[in-house]
């Protein structure tokens, strides 16, 4: 049986990098926030990628998925990406009703 | 049909290796947790729809509020930190820094729903509400930026107590979870003692006097899991708490952007 996530190094150390990176970046997102860098569109990516970044960082380090086995890896983040991005179909539409002036 | 049964062979290790490679109970967190993803994954979509859809969109989090979220997300990273810790301990056979970190995490994971909490009473007090919270003089007597707001686009109202309500809840259950798992029965007494004292000093017009009774139903449900299979929870158990967990603060990581550091007061 493949125990990978037996046999992966247990150090602590890789888990303080993590948490300082995580911690890291929010400050990151704080600070471009409250001196609104960039407009409230490109902020919205921004810190939707900051995001997506410490996301992986938790899901891959403090959820252990980067010990587990790759088809693992493919059936869960396949799945949860492609569902997510299907919720994406709505926010055409909500730019839609802003652009007709519905109040 | 006896000829077709099928006898464990002889041999250790001649089963089929499981298809995802992992032991079940952690296979059923992972889907329990993909669902869950879907859940909140609507609750932001619908609070990103009604944001760009809604002209005057209220920004009500000033500096206050956002050093009051920065030190929530910094108690859940936190959490996160111990919890992996006591996974790492419990695989090693720790049982005491095990305990122990578990307990830190729950200090941490308290942290955060109590200083939220007292986030959701300030901006309620000044006026931000719902039409199904208890009616409270003083936030019907507000007048300020947010009791307006309220009425000009109650969907900000409505998708802020939504998610954030949303996410409390789970990390509210996450507290109990690794309390049963940390304590077993010696957590339900506690739990039913806390729902108590909760019930009875809050307010008549606090929204949590009705959120507190989570607290009785989660220790009667506690209680149910833990007299019809008691048992000292293993490694196993601790490393699927710890997924629960990490999904929790996980899920914090969008929420604290997309709600307060987009929705700034400057």
């Amino acid at each position: 049986m493949a125990e990978a996530a037996a046999h992966h190094d247990e150090g602590k150390g890789q888990y303080f990098w993590v948490w300082g990176a995580l911690l890291v970046i929010t400050a990151v997102e704080i600070v471009l926030a409250y001196k609104q860098v960039f407009d409230p569109v490109h902020m919205l990516g921004v810190l939707m990628a900051l995001s997506v970044i410490k996301a992986a960082l938790i899901i891959a380090y403090f959820m252990h998925l980067k010990y587990e086995i790759a088809r693992m890896k493919i059936v869960l983040m396949t799945s949860v990406v492609v569902c997510l991005c299907l919720m994406c179909v709505f926010i055409p539409d909500a730019l839609r009703v802003l652009q007709l002036g519905v109040k | 049909m006896a000829d077709v049964a099928i006898h464990p062979p002889a041999e250790a290790g001649a089963f089929e290796p499981p298809f995802l490679g992992a032991y079940s109970k952690k296979v059923g967190m992972w889907l329990f947790l993909l669902s869950d993803t879907l859940t909140f994954g609507a609750l932001l979509f619908a609070y990103s729809y009604g944001r760009l859809s809604t002209p005057n969109w209220p920004t009500p989090f000033g500096a206050h509020s956002i050093t009051n979220a920065s030190v929530m997300t910094a108690c859940l990273l936190s959490s996160s930190l111990t919890m992996v810790l006591a996974v790492l301990a419990a695989r090693r056979g720790d049982s005491k820094w095990q305990f122990n970190w578990i307990l830190g995490t729950m200090v941490f994971g308290t942290a955060f729903v109590v200083l939220h909490g007292m986030e959701w009473h300030g901006l309620i007090h000044e006026g931000l509400r719902l039409p199904i919270f208890p009616e409270s003089k003083a936030a019907t007597d507000a007048a300020g930026e947010l009791a307006k707001a309220s009425l000009a686009a109650p969907q900000f109202p409505a998708t802020f107590f939504g998610l954030t309500g949303m996410h409390m809840l789970h990390v509210t259950i996450g507290v109990i979870y690794l309390g049963v798992v940390a304590l077993r029965k010696k957590f339900i007494p506690i739990l039913l003692v806390l729902w108590l004292g909760g019930w009875l000093m809050l307010p008549a017009d606090s929204p949590f006097k009705y959120g507190i009774h989570v607290l009785l139903l989660c220790a009667v449900v506690a209680a149910i899991v833990v007299w019809l299979r008691p048992k000292v929870y293993d490694a196993h158990d601790v490393e699927v708490s710890g997924l629960y967990w990490h999904f929790v603060d996980l899920v914090w990581m969008f929420i604290f952007p997309l709600v307060y550091l987009m929705s700034t007061k400057i």
